[in-house]
């Protein structure tokens, strides 16, 4: 019997008999014979170690971003990690409990949450935060359905800035077309950043939001005062997407430019980037909205001593009550992800994400004032654009000829800006964390003298 | 249970009380039971139609939603703003305190329950 | 000894209340020139104060979330029979495989020969996940059951569509999950609630007069949420397909099952399969779940993008298809999710999968008979791998449901679930699962026994619930009526 199997044969047999039965295949017999198999098409268990170097060498087929020097964003960033984010996160009492239903034994699940909460609000400027969505794409997608709820479905029109990730944009399609709803996409100017004028003529006075990425796509800063000054005089919600939490350590969060949302992806506090999950969806909004919005909320109230304590409410907006007329039907959502970025951020400090968020910029700077240097066909697509710790890269050929033959010399320079398209010139996206040190900018610099 | 004499009901559970030109609407004490303690109202605005029993606006509690019906069709001319902060009230004076929205110009005809009626309509409700 | 944790752990807000400056982390030193922030980003985009979050040390944040983790209880601190979640055991050889830095590391953006490794896995686990369903093929995008159901329905959507039979109502069960409704509306769907025959099972002549050319598909929960499998299952599929119906199995109870029937024999077209019940990934307090969906030929060419795909020995994406319904969330999936998936299938295999549910099968049906003598059975139809009481009996003394959930945290199980099914007033659905042994069982009975015994003999003590947790009931209603959702510094 399997160590993961808490019965052996004889408990069986003893079960068995306390229940009157022969044979375990007693208890099936409501299951059609029609619809059984005596075994599946796969092989047996195997041991420990057999299964851990199966899983090894998978590991080990890929070229670790750890390994190389890396220079890969485009929503997905390497940053540092703290060793008592794992060591918490390992903590069973943590990772191998359920939603916190029965607050009497989930205190720390819940003031996990009730912290989070505080945090995203404090960076993000705004006045409520939910305990996490799935990830940023599908943050974008709440937010949207959020505002279109919000305009009381009068508006079926979403307005978002080019600059807003392309792969966010493709999911939010998926369920824009059986909600309804109507995409406009502007294109930005020749700076890199939409425009207040675009935004607001796409809009029109029949729109439910518009939608901006910033910092966006290519890395680039938006007008967020410009963007929100459109969205109140087209009568539309304001939605700030975030790729890149740690640019919250200098920039202003949307909630101080007059945001009616802020929202998106929070894998940069502490989070490992796995090949894409799992990480972190957050949104929030402002409490006058707080009956719109999805997911799970926990709250501060007391128990019956009168001491402090916390639970899960306004319930009544999810699934498991109101089924058909939820908010969302999100039920599982991304908690011991939230707990991570809660403990990055705890550990991390106020100060200390200053200076993460300085050490970015600056490596960043200091790479593109060596690019300027160069001769030859290496260009910053945006040369005077101000960007935190991301930039697009023209060169000697396709974003994607360059990351491959970049990667031939050693390193991960960048994500092709094209791969999912795009108006803007196609290169590479080039981010710079405060892990990249000058040896890694040394060798990206010496690759790049190659190929030109 | 407290089902005042000089009300009429709806089936879903209102009450409905003419004073002069409108008609005061609320929850019976049987319903406010039922669904525990509200914590949030959702009244309709103001100047809107009602028709008689279809829905005018939910109840909350901690573990459910409610909705409640219009026992009469006409305009709604006032809500009850204080359950707002108060929604408390629900509970404590369904039928006072805790009324939830004035409709005016109410139209004749629908088929509203008399006390006795409705008790009776509750007992066999909960057997 | 006194536990610094059995009371009101400090919010970290309300830590060094001065501000004063301490160090959690120590940064890599900056070797690069030092900018001013200032002289690069423009000023009305300059945030201008910190948030407002004390510097702790290490220590001081290692400590804060021991103590709170110890008021949580855990998957590893005892049964936590909380029906149709599968709170199984989470093995540990998972955490291990899921830290692989060749694994973790990985940037989702990397081309594909640099990430074979990680192709592979996804395959193989899609190939795995057939196997154990009998279905035509499988997306792992979704990252919990609930977004598995809405990529399933969008896709039964999808295929009507490219039938030119677009229809605009879909089936549930009255004995369904919350998500099934909400997932229907979601994705743009009028739901009609079926309701259940007398023995909690799809009753086929309510199944016949609404099944009409408006529905697009049922949703339906195999075993149900009472633990009852559909029998006529065969005949479900038969007629909704007859009249060019889909089929959505919610596969929230598969591990009722696996390794003995194949959703592929009874008819259905779509699936999901929830990772974190079934194939042992942890809960996490709340996710990150992950939510693979199995479809039948008729839906395979409607799978999310991007899919992988194998040419010989190797792996590639597609990232477009016309014909799909595109992408259901960013990237590939909750990867790091389906690494512990995948670790636990290879480890159980064909023949530990079948010990697996017939082990799960056998303690439901051991804690059904030890209470059935002390709670009220309302449906008496053979169950599978959950039992459904509900407080009929204790009602009588006004104790409901509620009471003896909180009095069972004093003995030091979690409680069953209770919001649903909602065909059963004051439920108590009990799924022990596999994993725990058998003396956890007699423990976890003489306990629901004992409080059975108590709700007679002292209900007010039962009513009181919970005495022995490091809080007592918690004012559910005060936190709606006077929300506070963020610490404030006032």
């Amino acid at each position: 019997m399997h160590p993961w199997i808490g019965a052996g044969d004889e408990d069986r047999q003893r079960i068995l008999g306390e229940l009157g039965l022969d044979s375990v295949d007693e208890l099936f017999s409501s299951i059609p014979a029609e619809v059984c198999v005596d075994r599946l098409p796969m092989d047996d268990g195997r041991d420990e170690n057999a299964v851990r170097s199966e899983l090894q060498s998978m590991a080990l087929a890929n070229l670790s971003p750890e390994c190389v020097p890396s220079f890969l964003g485009a929503g997905v960033y390497r940053h540092v990690q703290p060793s008592v984010v794992d060591a918490v996160l390992s903590r069973a009492e943590f990772f191998t409990s359920y939603t916190p239903y029965q607050p009497e034994i989930s205190q720390g699940t819940l003031q996990v949450i009730f912290e989070f909460q505080t945090l995203i609000c404090q960076l993000t400027g705004m006045e409520v935060s939910n305990a996490s969505l799935y990830d940023g794409a599908t943050a974008l997608v709440e937010a949207v359905l959020f505002a279109h709820r919000v305009k009381r479905g009068r508006f079926d029109r979403v307005v978002l800035a080019e600059t807003l990730h392309p792969m966010y944009r493709k999911v939010l399609a998926t369920y824009a077309d059986p909600a309804g709803l109507e995409v406009v996409v502007v294109p930005p100017g020749d700076d890199g950043r939409v425009t207040a004028d675009a935004l607001r003529e796409a809009a029109g006075e029949s729109s439910c939001c518009i939608a901006v990425q910033s910092p966006n796509f290519l890395g680039i800063i938006e007008d967020l005062p410009a963007v929100a000054e459109a969205a109140r005089e087209s009568a539309t919600l304001a939605v700030q997407v975030v790729t890149e939490g740690v640019s919250l350590g200098l920039l202003s969060g949307g909630g101080a430019h007059g945001f009616d949302v802020v929202c998106g992806e929070a894998q940069s506090f502490g989070l490992a980037p796995g090949y894409g999950g799992p990480h972190l969806g957050f949104f929030a909004c402002r409490a006058k909205d707080i009956r719109q919005m999805p997911g799970r909320l926990a709250g501060e109230t007391i128990d019956s001593t009168g001491q402090r304590a916390f639970c899960l409410t306004l319930s009544t907006r999810e699934q498991h009550i109101r089924r058909a007329k939820a908010t969302s039907n999100i039920c599982t959502n991304q908690g011991l992800m939230a707990l991570a970025a809660t403990i990055w951020l705890e550990a991390i400090g106020g100060h200390g994400l200053r200076e993460l968020a300085t050490s970015c910029l600056s490596r960043t700077e200091e790479l593109k004032r060596r690019i300027n240097e160069m001769n030859g066909s290496w260009k910053l697509a945006y040369p005077t654009a101000p960007t935190f710790d991301e930039f697009l890269l023209t060169g000697p050929g396709s974003g994607d000829e360059l990351a491959r033959r970049l990667a031939a010399e050693g390193v991960l320079a960048g994500v092709a800006a094209h791969r999912w398209g795009g108006s803007w010139p196609d290169g590479l996206l080039v981010a710079v964390t405060e892990k990249n040190t000058t040896a890694d900018t040394e060798a990206l610099i010496a690759a790049m003298e190659k190929l030109s | 249970m407290n089902v005042p004499a000089d009300l009429k009901y709806g089936r879903t559970h209102e009450w409905a009380r003419t004073e002069g030109d409108v008609v005061v609407v609320g929850i019976t004490h049987y319903a406010q039971d039922q669904l525990g303690e509200v914590v949030y109202v959702e009244l309709p605005e103001v100047g809107i139609g009602a028709n008689a029993a279809e829905e005018l606006g939910t109840l909350e509690s901690v573990k459910a939603v409610s909705e409640f019906n219009s026992p009469v069709g006409g305009e709604v001319v006032e809500v009850n703003d204080r359950l707002e902060d108060e929604p408390n009230l629900v509970n404590e004076d369904p039928y006072g305190e805790g009324w939830l929205v004035k409709i005016s110009g109410t139209t004749e005809g629908e088929d509203l329950l008399e006390a006795a009626d409705y008790i009776a309509m509750i007992e066999a409700e909960s057997t | 000894m006194k536990r610094r944790a059995i009371r009101d752990e400090a919010l970290f807000f309300e830590r060094n209340p001065e501000r004063l400056r301490r160090q959690g982390f120590q940064l890599p030193p900056l070797d690069a020139p030092a900018v001013d922030p200032a002289t690069i980003l423009p000023q009305n985009a300059l945030r201008s104060e910190l948030p407002d979050y004390p510097d702790l040390t290490e220590m001081e944040i290692v400590q804060h979330f021991h103590r709170l983790s110890q008021l949580n209880y855990a998957v590893d601190e005892g049964l936590y029979p909380l029906g149709s979640c599968t709170m199984k055991y989470n093995p540990r050889i998972n955490e291990q495989t899921a830290r692989l830095v060749g694994l973790a590391a990985a940037h989702p953006l990397q081309p594909v020969e640099q990430v074979q490794g990680c192709l592979r896995l996804i395959w193989e686990l899609e190939q795995a996940l057939i196997a154990i369903t009998g279905m035509a093929g499988v997306t792992l995008q979704p990252a919990a059951g609930a977004h598995g159901e809405l990529a399933g329905i969008l896709m039964i959507r999808k295929a009507l569509e490219a039938r030119g039979d677009a229809r605009d109502v879909v089936l549930v069960p009255d004995s369904a999950h919350g998500t099934n409704p909400a997932t229907a509306a979601f994705a743009g769907y009028e739901t009609i609630e079926l309701a259940s025959g007398d023995d909690g099972t799809v009753d086929l002549e309510e199944l016949d007069r609404l099944m009409t050319d408006r529905v697009a598909g049922i949703m339906l929960t195999v075993p149900n949420t009472l633990g009852v499998f559909e029998h006529r299952i065969v005949e479900i599929s038969k007629l909704v397909h007859d009249r060019g119906g889909l089929i959505y199995m919610d596969g929230a109870n598969l591990n009722a099952f696996a390794g003995r029937a194949l959703p592929g024999l009874m008819g259905a077209d779509a699936m999901h399969i929830n990772l974190h019940k079934t194939f042992s990934t942890p809960h996490g307090g709340g996710g990150p779940g992950a939510g693979p969906v199995v479809v039948s030929e008729a839906l395979v060419p409607h799978l999310p993008v991007p899919r992988v795909v194998k040419a010989g020995e190797r792996f590639t994406l597609v990232e477009d298809d016309a014909a799909s319904i595109g992408a259901m969330r960013g990237f590939y999936g909750n990867f790091l999710i389906l690494v512990r998936a995948l670790t636990y299938i290879r480890s159980l295999g064909s023949d530990g999968l079948r010990q697996m549910s017939d082990v799960a099968v056998l303690y439901a049906n051991l804690i059904r008979r030890r209470l059935a003598n002390a709670y009220h059975l309302p449906y008496d139809s053979p169950t599978l791998h959950e039992v459904v009481f509900d407080d009929t009996r204790q009602t009588a003394n006004d104790v409901h449901n509620t009471d003896i959930a909180k009095r069972l945290l004093d003995y030091g199980f979690h409680p069953p679930t209770m919001s649903f099914p909602l065909i059963v007033h004051g439920a108590l659905m009990i799924e022990p699962t596999e994993s725990v042994s058998p003396d956890e069982i007699d423990i976890f009975c003489d306990a629901m026994l004992a409080i059975a015994k108590e709700a007679g003999e002292n209900p007010e003590f039962v009513r009181t619930a919970p005495h022995d947790t490091p809080v007592s009931r918690v004012d559910e209603v005060r936190a709606a009526r006077k929300l506070k959702v963020r610490w404030t510094a006032d």
